[in-house]
């Protein structure tokens, strides 16, 4: 029975990378579109190709050690191996080599993360100013800041979109309102605030490899740059309550003639609805 | 059950008073051996409402809305059999609940700590017998309280395991939200307690009740593991009952830990005080990180005595393994942050939890090629407790290999909370542990009931888990990669998530048949109680302490004084007279000189 064994685990990284494989072809049968979806922001392939390094690393050393089981288990099985045991305890050696690689690659992997994540996260985009010393890059820099489009606060069990009106600033009287309908001009930087008005609920992206938990109490921003027109999701991805899976948002990337004339018309109903209603008072 | 008490009038070690009573020998018992089978039996029958729990949110994922076939119309007789998104939330945090806190971390620490550590280590019980008693009726206010929040009117508390507030803090804000979160928070504060009451005595007894000769490292893997997972509880537990303690204070005193000042959920009372809900995320972690290696450095330990056993063979670098189980998890302690990459958290402060979340990938590397090394060039019997510790090494790799995605925090990003999450821990967990914890239940059964479980039905038992596992759990990282979110009733309705039900539905049938699979197990395990093949004291040739004792072992466990002569793991060594060379056998009168490595 050892060799049906060993090939049992022989089938963990056949089959293993036999489901990738057919994953990562997304355009064919049978697993037609079940990859990372249609990445549709500038800087979202910079994720898509972390995900891919360290699934090529992994991968290898997942085969790697898994043949390795498969072949010992085969060549060493007890009905076929009659000689005596290799009675050893271990070498220094090959604990040695096998800590420094590994710590090698990963802490290479880590340090290769960090500019994405910095450009995701931290470095919010903005003008940089000189100083008082009147020179760029130095450390009296000044930031200016680029203002969010548009503030989406998400709430038990819908997003909330509110627009800058025609003051560029948001939380004016001018602003534009919507509900799960967000609207973004295509190849442009935009600056989003998020915000709860509740729970924690998480405000992702997935066309644009874009998450961030909504916390209340806090004022946050993402940023990303669409760079093609089209409908997609919003998802919330952190559990809200009992209405989770309903909280649905559309994002609808649009050229920026599109984009204006869509705010426009916005505007334009917002204010036919208020006097309607202040004409039936 | 008579059996396990066979050789108890060789010890006198119980005071005369309490002499041999029913209640006192097996309800209220004071024996290590029947503490650990109370939790064994009792983790056992969680562990299948768990399964139970899981298919329900499986059905629903595999045909959401519809009615569940068989138990639907008895549960929900209102929804006409249907799965309520309220009730799904109560069903995914009451899955992770009882798994997580009722089977992984007592069937471990509970069940064979409790049974292994005194065998193993040549002592006659735990240090603290009645503190060992305690510990395990602590776990039925537990029970029943979380089995209380379960069936709290009108649903059972869905704040999801890691209860983050304001969902858990705020009555309003989700119908289990109410009297059923309290209910399940001092449920996990009652757990808490039996495992602090646990970890106490695993590292006295073990620290200070060693047969003479056993050095620390001489001490079998097993004991290593359950010695640095007591010290992790020991650590880590008390920040996640005060944090309990301070939820339970924002719930019913008012206080303002958690919520930000101001906030509304729902028309409820405007909270005051100026807390913050990223506090609970940083406590809760700060347990709940270290409580991800109290369910797997055990496992760890055991799968390593099993190998080194069924291999024939020393265990490969076994310094080694006792500094990375350390390494583990003392690196545990700073790597909490990775739960947290999006949570809101500065962003700063995710570099450094990123590079300390990757290098702890490094001991673990270290384990796996351990055990590469240690069936290298063995005499491997293909044994039913070997199978499962054999797959515990193949379902770990990739466990831990998917770590890593996660670690990235640029690639955290995108799989944050979706179903690549969900697949990395169901490997590390039931890959992993619930795997080893079968090897474990099929590899000491024979100590422990003194009869032998079925190989036969055991091997059928392997085989169907491991190809239903692999069904179940590896087609999530595909799911993962596409980003379907955990948590969600239905996640169809969105785009990019619709074309995905004919993956869940298979998903959801190789879950069926992995948990109907466990009826073969339940059936192999109550039957041999009574119909097994009755052992000697060794049936699998094994040189480690409990196994000279008597199977069962009587009170007092040992029928000698046992003297320890050498490491648990002398397989093959030209001195041994047999296929394996007891701890306890004292070496010829010129031995080999056996270089150390």
């Amino acid at each position: 029975m050892g060799r049906f064994w060993s090939l049992l685990f022989l089938a963990v990284p056949v089959l293993g990378v036999g489901v990738f494989a057919a994953a990562m072809m997304t355009d064919s049968w049978p697993l037609h579109n079940h990859w990372l979806p249609r990445d549709v922001s500038e800087k979202g392939y910079v994720i898509d190709n972390l995900f891919n390094t360290i699934l090529y690393l992994t991968g290898v050393i997942f085969v790697g050690t898994s043949l390795a089981l498969f072949w010992f288990l085969w060549k060493y099985d007890g009905e076929k191996n009659l000689g005596p045991v290799r009675f050893l305890h271990g070498s220094h050696t090959l604990e040695v080599v096998w800590s420094i690689i590994p710590a090698a690659t990963l802490l290479f992997i880590a340090i290769y993360q960090m500019n994405a994540w910095a450009d995701a996260k931290i470095d919010r985009p903005g003008t940089r100013l000189a100083g008082a010393d009147g020179r760029m890059n130095t450390e009296d820099d000044l930031v200016e800041f680029q203002l969010p489009i548009a503030q989406v606060t998400g709430r038990q069990f819908e997003w909330r979109i509110r627009y800058a009106g025609r003051d560029g600033v948001v939380g004016t009287s001018d602003d534009v309102h919507t509900v799960n309908d967000l609207h973004l001009p295509v190849d442009e930087e935009v600056v989003l605030q998020i915000k709860s008005d509740d729970v924690l609920h998480s405000f992702f992206l997935p066309n644009c490899r874009l998450k961030q938990d909504v916390v209340p109490g806090m004022k946050q921003m993402v940023w990303f740059k669409p760079k093609e027109v089209g409908s997609f999701d919003i998802v919330c991805a952190e559990l809200c309550g009992w209405g989770h899976y309903k909280m649905k948002g559309r994002m609808t990337i649009q050229s920026r003639k599109d984009f204006d004339q869509w705010l426009t018309d916005q505007e334009r109903i917002q204010q036919e609805s208020s006097f309607a209603l202040s004409e039936e008072e | 059950m008579s059996s396990i008490t066979a050789g108890s009038h060789a010890h006198e070690h119980e005071s005369s008073a309490t002499h041999a009573s029913f209640i006192s020998t097996y309800v209220f018992s004071r024996d290590h051996k029947i503490i650990g089978l109370q939790f064994l039996f009792s983790t056992l029958l969680w562990f299948f409402v768990g399964g139970l729990l899981a298919l329900g949110i499986r059905w629903q994922l595999a045909y959401p809305w519809t009615n569940m076939p068989i138990i639907g119309k008895m549960l929900f007789p209102g929804e006409g059999g249907q799965i309520s998104p309220e009730f799904y939330t109560t069903l995914f945090t009451m899955h992770a609940t009882v798994m997580i806190f009722f089977v992984i971390i007592p069937i471990l620490a509970g069940a064979f700590g409790n049974y292994l550590i005194p065998l193993m280590i040549g002592a006659d019980d735990m240090a603290f017998p009645t503190l060992n008693m305690l510990s395990y009726w602590f776990m039925w206010p537990a029970f029943f309280l979380i089995g209380a929040s379960f069936f709290t009117a009108p649903y059972g508390a869905g704040g999801g395991w890691t209860s983050y507030p304001p969902l858990s803090v705020v009555n309003e804000a989700a119908p289990g939200s109410a009297s059923a979160q309290t209910l399940w928070l001092l449920g996990i504060t009652f757990v808490g307690i039996s495992s602090m009451m646990g970890s106490v005595n695993y590292m006295t007894t073990i620290i200070q009740m060693r047969a003479p000769g056993m050095t620390m490292f001489r001490l079998p893997l097993t004991i290593w593991g359950m010695f640095i997972t007591a010290i992790l509880q020991a650590f880590a537990l008390p920040v996640l009952t005060a944090a309990g303690f301070m939820q339970v204070m924002d719930r019913l005193l008012g206080t303002g830990f958690f919520l930000p000042e101001g906030l509304i959920v729902n028309n409820s009372i405007p909270a005051s005080g100026g807390g913050q809900p990223l506090l609970w995320q940083h406590l809760f972690w700060f347990y709940s990180h270290p409580a991800v290696y109290i369910m797997i450095l055990p496992a760890m330990g055991m799968v390593s005595d099993i190998i080194s056993c069924f291999a024939r063979k020393p265990i490969f670098g076994y310094k080694p393994m006792v500094y990375s189980i350390s390494g583990i998890a003392g690196l545990g302690f700073i790597v909490w942050g990775h739960h947290m990459f999006v949570s809101g958290m500065n962003p700063v402060l995710g570099m450094t939890f990123m590079v300390s979340t990757m290098m702890i990938a490094l001991p673990s590397a270290v384990k796996v090629f351990n055990w590469l090394g240690t069936i290298w060039g063995g005499k491997i019997e293909f044994t039913t407790p070997m199978l499962f510790s054999l797959s515990f090494v193949s379902m770990f790799i990739i466990g831990g290999l998917s770590g890593i995605f996660m670690a990235a925090t640029p690639v955290d990003i995108f799989i944050h909370d979706t179903y690549f999450i969900v697949a990395h821990f169901h490997y590390v967990l039931f890959g992993g542990t619930a795997m080893a914890v079968f090897g474990a239940i099929y590899f000491w059964y024979p100590k422990m009931f003194g009869r032998m479980m079925n190989e036969q039905l055991g091997k059928v038992h392997f085989f169907l888990t491991f190809i239903f596992l692999n069904g179940t759990f590896f087609t999530m990282h595909v799911l993962g990669a596409v980003g379907f979110p955990r948590r969600l009733a239905d996640p169809y309705h969105y785009d990019t998530f619709q074309h995905l039900m004919p993956m869940n539905r298979f998903m959801t049938w190789c879950a069926i048949g992995m948990v109907a699979t466990q009826v073969i197990f339940a059936f192999n395990f109550i039957s041999s109680l009574f119909f097994g093949k009755p052992v000697g004291r060794n049936p699998w040739g094994c040189n480690s302490l409990e196994w000279s004792a008597p199977s069962p072992p009587g009170h007092g466990n040992f029928d000698f004084q046992p003297v320890v002569y050498r490491g648990p793991y002398e397989y093959g060594h030209p001195d041994a007279t047999k296929n394996h060379y007891p701890q306890i056998e004292p070496p010829p009168e010129n031995p080999t000189e056996v270089p150390e490595h």
